[in-house]
């Protein structure tokens, strides 16, 4: 679906490596140790970090110098995630039209998203009168309107407490299974690899390794990840 | 990261910042080609050079040397009303200059406050007139401004560093000596600068307070030049001088001025354990009453000398006020239609320092850029038709500095927090603006509105080479009623400029804020 050929990231005198393939609908955890270049990989993808050398093929379409808002992919940041200013309808409103000039069938679409991730009552309210919780949610909303074939989540729920970080990857889970996409998740937690990922893209020394099976990963880790994992 | 957020298209941004410099340079390139340099400068030119700096200097270091003991003063005491005193420190800054300067002439001209006791008490009266006078009404403005410039530096001292003095018993002396002599020095030279810089193309004062050939400045003698004798060779010869020297000075100085945050100083206060003997609490409240004194009595006198003189004003006063409103809302409409591009372009630029490019506009003096103006469209059209306009382009410029400090940090941090969402939203170009950015901005937006608002309600500069009887200004309309010693006409006009004058920057200002969250 997904293919990365050789590519180069090049940030200052930062460099990561990536050459891998992702699969449809599968689900991908990203590790590695703090620095390593998680959240460059995700921004290269995302298509916010050129690539110094390579492509990048989506079907085996040349994606690589596309604008981040027509590739097929969307993602969560750490923070910031909704405008402050804008109604929660309206943040997820511009997942479909960025103007802002929803038509009647794209509202009724934005409340029914708002509807499963229990928002419907909040539509009206500013992000700043939600919860953590509430504005995660709000921004999965968003992303469930927006549909797209990826969704990279570059630990978004970082500052919630464990519990309620359950609870949204739970929500994520659906929400993928529901349109079919694929997701691609940085996170510090083994726990979370075990819990959700199909397979592991290990970052680590400058080059972010292709994707191995979780479970067997896990399980085995190569001598650097067993260093990381400690 | 931030390469990542150029969401802002660079392009409107460059080109507001080419025609800024476009009316700049085509306002040098005709000053320039019309300067008579055969005739060389008269003793008249050398004489308005002269005092041009020495007036600057003695203004400048007058302004900084009184606002140390008062910043240090409001820095260390808490008392009823210093945060009212603070925010009136910053209000000579949108005072018109023609209207602190009736203030000032209320109460020490002539027949003011301070020659009616010293006559009372049988001495020598005092002249506002000449060189006195100007350095007065400068450290009128200025003062203030240096004031809180300096209260931002002694609010940055870490609170660690009292309390540390305080645990090893530092004397008074010794803790200025540690702790606020150095802060002072980082502080000092900037507040100088931009005080010297500022009193430089000072216009309006010398007009009013100076004249005659021992107190005209550069600025002064270009208008008289053209205003009197019609001599475009000579006004233009006085305005390369004056780029020279006040564009040559601001390039040299104005890397040490410090950012002017107008609403610095209001916030916490730092607890001192020195300072509390009953000498120094004593000296603190006479310079506090002193400089409270200096700025409120000649405001008290506008207000009290306008309501008198209120039913006095005649009808042209109004027309004028109509035409003052008309082109401050213009002048707003240019500045946002400049500002906004040139703030997005440089907070979207990864390195920094495009504000220099903002700053050209507080070197280049207005009667320069007017005279250049004249040149240019005088064999085309009556410039005197362009006078509106061109006062309101100048106006925006002047403002523009100011303008680009207050909206280009907010732009940066808007940029950087939501610069990678509305790229990924495909929120961008005008949409962006529409939907991210002049929300996000509204507060900086209103304020800088309100302040260039103020400023052109107030500006006497280039109006006063174009002007016509049809088309008066107020604060021109001011100056023809003192000169016609209509003084009481003149004060009323002087409240209705100063109410019109807050009341457009409380317009904006308040607007910018209304129901405006996080």
């Amino acid at each position: 679906m997904l293919k990365l050929d050789d590519a180069l990231i090049v940030q200052d005198d930062f460099r990561l490596e990536a050459d891998f393939t992702l699969e449809a609908g599968r689900k991908y955890a990203v590790i590695g140790p703090s620095g390593a270049g998680k959240s460059t990989l995700l921004g290269a993808l995302c298509g916010f970090i050129p690539l110094a050398r390579g492509v990048m093929l989506w079907n085996g379409q040349d994606i690589t110098n596309t604008s981040p808002a027509v590739r097929p992919m969307t993602m969560l940041f750490q923070d910031n995630n909704l405008f402050p200013h804008l109604t929660v309808l309206q943040n997820v409103g511009l997942g479909l039209r960025p103007d802002l000039g929803m038509n009647a069938a794209e509202r009724a679409k934005v409340e029914a998203a708002l509807e499963q991730v229990d928002l419907a009552a909040f539509a009206q309210a500013k992000p700043g009168n939600l919860s953590g919780g509430q504005q995660s949610r709000a921004a999965l909303a968003r992303v469930l309107v927006q549909a797209r074939p990826l969704v990279l989540l570059d630990e978004p729920f970082a500052a919630l407490g464990p519990a309620l970080r359950n609870e949204m990857l739970d929500l994520v889970q659906d929400m993928a299974a529901q349109t079919g996409a694929a997701l691609l998740m940085v996170t510090h937690a083994p726990d979370d690899v075990r819990r959700i990922a199909d397979e592991v893209i290990f970052v680590e020394g400058g080059r972010a390794h292709a994707p191995r099976l979780a479970a067997a990963l896990m399980d085995n880790p190569p001598p650097e990840l067993r260093a990381y994992l400690g | 990261m931030a390469q990542s957020a150029l969401a802002i298209s660079r392009k409107t941004g460059i080109s507001a910042a080419l025609l800024v410099l476009a009316l700049i340079v085509l306002a040098l390139g005709a000053v320039i080609s019309r300067a008579e340099t055969g005739a060389g400068l008269g003793a008249a030119d050398w004489a308005a050079i002269r005092f041009t700096v020495l007036q600057a200097l003695w203004s400048s270091g007058l302004s900084v040397l009184l606002a140390v003991p008062v910043a240090r003063a409001l820095a260390r005491r808490r008392f009823f009303g210093r945060g009212a005193l603070v925010t009136l420190l910053g209000a000579p800054f949108i005072l018109p200059v023609i209207v602190a300067v009736l203030g000032l002439l209320a109460v020490f001209g002539r027949s003011g406050w301070l020659n009616t006791a010293l006559e009372a008490a049988g001495l020598p009266a005092v002249s506002i007139y000449g060189f006195h006078g100007v350095v007065l009404a400068h450290v009128f403005f200025n003062m203030p401004l240096a004031t809180r410039l300096l209260l931002m530096g002694w609010q940055n001292i870490p609170s660690e560093r009292f309390r540390l003095a305080a645990q090893i018993r530092l004397t008074p002396r010794a803790m200025f000596r540690a702790v606020e002599w150095p802060m002072l020095m980082q502080v000092v030279p900037g507040a100088l600068a931009l005080v010297f810089v500022i009193c430089l193309t000072s216009f309006a004062v010398a007009l009013t307070l100076g004249g005659g050939p021992r107190a005209t400045t550069i600025e002064l003698a270009i208008y008289q030049a053209f205003r009197f004798d019609f001599d475009l060779g000579r006004a233009a010869l006085l305005s390369v001088v004056q780029l020279v020297l006040a564009g040559g000075m601001a390039l040299l100085v104005l890397r040490l001025v410090p950012d002017i945050t107008l609403g610095g100083g209001l916030d916490r206060m730092m607890p001192r354990w020195d300072a509390r003997g009953g000498v120094q609490r004593i000296v603190d409240t006479i310079v506090i009453v002193l400089a409270a004194l200096f700025l409120l009595v000649p405001l008290v006198a506008v207000v009290w000398r306008g309501v008198q003189g209120w039913a006095q004003m005649p009808a042209q006063v109004y027309h004028a006020a109509g035409i003052s409103i008309m082109v401050a809302i213009a002048s707003i409409a240019v500045l946002l239609g400049l500002a906004l591009p040139m703030a997005g372009w440089i907070a979207a630029r990864k390195a920094d320092g495009g504000e220099a490019i903002g700053l050209l506009g507080l070197s280049a003096s207005p009667l320069m850029i007017g005279t250049g103006w004249f040149i240019v469209i005088n064999p085309v059209a009556d410039p005197f038709d362009f006078a509106l306009v061109v006062t309101m382009l100048v106006n925006a410029m002047m403002a523009l500095p100011f303008a680009l400090r207050i909206l280009v940090p907010p732009m940066r941090d808007a940029v950087r927090q939501y610069g990678r969402l509305s790229l990924m939203l495909d929120v961008q170009g005008w949409r962006l603006w529409r939907v991210v950015l002049l929300p996000r901005l509204r507060a900086p937006i209103g304020y800088a509105a309100g302040l260039t608002g103020a400023l052109s309600m107030g500006d006497l500069g280039v109006i006063a080479l174009f002007a016509d009887p049809d088309r008066v200004t107020l604060p021109l309309q001011m100056v023809r009623l003192m000169g016609a010693y209509r003084m009481d006409a003149a004060a009323g006009a002087a409240l209705l400029l100063l109410a019109l004058s807050l009341g457009i920057f409380w317009i904006c200002d308040k607007g910018g804020r209304w129901r405006a969250e996080a």
